[in-house]
């Protein structure tokens, strides 16, 4: 049924966004209903822009959890939330939402946007970020149908995950991570200075949740990571050029990987 | 519409067999195929890091029609998976490029590259095995010292061919970001290895260094709106190149005005029109693929729904343009909901760079005549083309009736892509990589 709703949705996307389509002026949110009976009305421009958002969130959100996601295919997408908030933020719509979020991000939002825009380069827009979450929150209230059919529209882009709980893991995994990015930056500034020979001295600053598998598994790590990789480089030669193993990760292999940091 | 098979220059027919691999895995997904300079051999890359190279047979007089088939000849493992320990990534094997040196000996080289890494390997044939050594035997055994009476010189005795590959040159831990194109230079000596923020360039003989030309990494990477797509050196001088956006822009730049060239001596793109705008319109204007003619004068741009041949004297819009497939307009948001839009297209020229070929979906792929304006879709697959058989013209209807053979928008195959094709140097002979299949099509003779 949601998935139904979802498709629907994207095909009714596609007529709204043919070339050259003007967004209609503002006249209270219309519902998808229409106001005519068996008149299939085209939904508002402000519900589909919405959409939209919603969608490149997600796609933003959902990375893969051993290979790096396409740094590309993520600009390209960062670019067009960018573009949608722009044009909000010239509607006036996103002033009048951001006046009224009173702060911190809640496990209700759909979804986390603190980490979206993290996946496409790091602590991308800190600030405007709360803003995105809200304002999600606050259009779902005040579209009684809206929540449904957004909620079905991101859950039909990536079936197998659950959106609310993979929220839930991010947010377990933010304050990881933020010890983690505070121990990267130490890192990567230490590392401009330093020889790689005082690899053992780095090491020994880093956060142990870094070895916390639970936050290497879901991914994020990898996200953040990907910013990082300057420093990085002078340290990948003594390690890929001896790993010629043909392997997957599994837990034996990540439990191996944490030894051996830990006792370098 | 009138069917143009009678303009058409040339008219392809597939060969007796269809090379494919046997089993339908991921890991067989093609990902790059390349002619080598002559034209005599064909290496495609896949998924699963494998290069399979293809030659052509010799014409003989006893089987004519067998003209000019190309045959497996080599097949070896380019990359393995490899895993970064420090940032928990895997690296993935696929080839993204395959790019030939020319032949100067008996032996060919060819670069291929993953994500991270660039190898050089040579492909050399043995027939012939040296025998008669005096120290061991013909099993390889030692022989013993005080046994051995009489002296002989060992001779050379032809053995069946044998291709082997080795790799002679690795090129790595030079990329942060995912290798999108390698180029080799005209003075072959030198090529490059672009990713999506850095272009490095490198000497053949040195491994353990390369030169940064190019750098679009900001640095608050916050800011970062643009990365590198694609990029090719000139054919002829050894000093420019060019390389493309995501925002559809191209910059052509000299080496010899600077060690870093981060300032373009050209810059090239199109003016955005205003009635088409959508939110789509930046992801759509993303290069693919970048490609100079081979005279050099122009350059050919692949975004998501056009082709554009630029001519390098004139920056501020294209020379031509072609339509691949503008009956998507309509339907960007479902082919950026599935992630279709993001798809990268390759393009290709002839070798008299008159005609421009690239591929589409449904097994689609289209050639656009630049001097007649005629252009053609075809389709690879087993179904619709008999061996020998003339490749039938397809059409896409976009609504309204449909005609007999037409297939409406709708009813097309998304996951059946044309990302990869290739020309050959010289003849009317054209590779095109349908998933895990690839087909080989010539031109019609007489």
């Amino acid at each position: 049924m949601g998935e139904e709703e979802g498709l629907h949705q994207t095909q009714l996307l596609d007529t709204m966004f043919v070339r050259g389509l003007k967004r209609k002026c503002i006249d209270g949110e219309e519902d998808i209903e229409g106001t005519l009976a068996g008149i299939k009305a085209i939904p508002s421009y402000n519900l589909q822009r919405q959409s939209l958002l919603d969608m490149s969130l997600v796609k933003l959100q959902l990375c893969h959890m051993l290979v790096e996601p396409n740094l590309c295919r993520s600009v390209l997408i960062a670019n067009t939330v960018r573009q949608i908030q722009e044009e909000m933020t010239q509607d006036g719509t996103w002033q009048m939402i951001n006046t009224q979020s009173t702060g911190q991000t809640s496990l209700d939002r759909l979804v986390s946007t603190d980490i979206l825009c993290r996946s496409s380069r790091e602590q991308a827009e800190g600030k405007q970020v709360p803003g995105y979450s809200n304002f999600n929150k606050d259009f779902e209230d005040d579209q009684t149908q809206d929540s449904s059919e957004t909620m079905s529209t991101a859950s039909s882009v990536q079936a197998p995950r659950n959106l609310q709980s993979n929220v839930w893991e991010m947010e377990n995994a933010q304050e990881n991570r933020g010890n983690f990015q505070k121990s990267l930056d130490q890192i990567f500034e230490t590392l401009e200075n330093k020889s790689p020979n005082s690899v053992e001295d780095l090491f020994s600053e880093v956060d142990n949740s870094y070895y916390d598998l639970d936050t290497m598994l879901t991914g994020m790590m990898s996200n953040t990571k990907m910013g990082h990789c300057d420093g990085l480089e002078t340290f990948s030669s003594p390690t890929t050029t001896t790993s010629n193993s043909n392997c997957k990760s599994d837990l034996n292999e990540l439990d191996h990987i944490v030894e051996i940091l830990v006792e370098s | 519409m009138k069917c143009f098979s009678r303009y058409l220059p040339y008219l392809f027919r597939p060969p007796s067999t269809i090379l494919s691999s046997s089993c339908h895995a991921e890991a067989d997904i093609i990902s790059t195929v390349e002619f080598n300079h002559t034209g005599e051999l064909l290496a495609t890359g896949d998924k699963g890091g494998r290069v399979v190279i293809f030659q052509r047979e010799q014409e003989s007089k006893q089987q004519p029609q067998r003209r000019g088939e190309y045959n497996v000849y080599s097949t070896f493992q380019s990359h393995e998976p490899e895993f970064d320990y420090l940032k928990s990534l895997e690296i993935e094997e696929k080839i993204n490029k395959i790019r030939w040196l020319p032949q100067h000996n008996a032996a060919c080289f060819l670069l291929s590259t993953n994500d991270k890494t660039v190898k050089l390997w040579k492909v050399s044939e043995r027939d012939k095995r040296p025998e008669g050594y005096n120290l061991k035997d013909e099993d390889g055994r030692l022989r013993d010292p005080s046994m051995i009476t009489t002296l002989r010189v060992p001779v050379l005795r032809p053995m069946d061919l044998m291709v082997e590959a080795t790799p002679r040159r690795v090129f790595a831990n030079a990329h942060t970001y995912h290798i999108n194109s390698i180029s080799v230079n005209s003075d072959y000596e030198t090529y490059m290895s672009a990713d999506d923020l850095r272009i490095n360039l490198w000497n053949f003989e040195i491994t353990n260094q390369s030169f940064n030309i190019v750098d679009i990494k900001p640095a608050n990477m916050e800011e970062l709106t643009e990365v590198i797509t694609a990029a090719e050196f000139h054919p002829h001088h050894c000093n420019t190149f060019v390389y493309s956006s995501s925002k559809g822009t191209i910059r052509l730049c000299d080496m010899r005005a600077s060690a870093l060239c981060d300032r373009h001596a050209k810059f090239f793109e199109e003016p955005e029109d205003p009635s088409n705008r959508s939110f789509f319109s930046e992801i759509i204007s993303s290069i693919s693929d970048v490609k100079f003619s081979h005279s050099g004068r122009y350059v050919m741009t692949r975004d998501y729904l056009t082709v554009k041949v630029w001519d390098l004297n004139m920056e501020n819009r294209p020379m031509e343009t072609y339509q691949v497939h503008d009956y998507l307009r309509s339907k960007l948001c479902s082919l950026y909901e599935n992630d279709c839009i993001f798809d990268k297209f390759e393009c290709v020229w002839n070798g008299s760079d008159s005609v421009i070929m690239t591929g589409s979906y449904n097994n689609f792929f289209r050639m656009f005549d630049r001097n007649t304006k005629r252009d053609v879709t075809l389709e690879a697959s087993r179904e619709n083309s008999k061996p020998r058989a003339i490749l039938k013209p397809r059409k896409v209807c976009v609504g309204g009736k449909r005609r007999k053979d037409e297939i409406s928008v709708d009813s097309l195959d998304f996951s059946k892509k044309i990302l990869h094709t290739a020309w050959h140097p010289s003849e009317n002979i054209i590779a095109v990589a349908a998933t895990n299949n690839l087909y080989i099509f010539q031109d019609k003779v007489n």
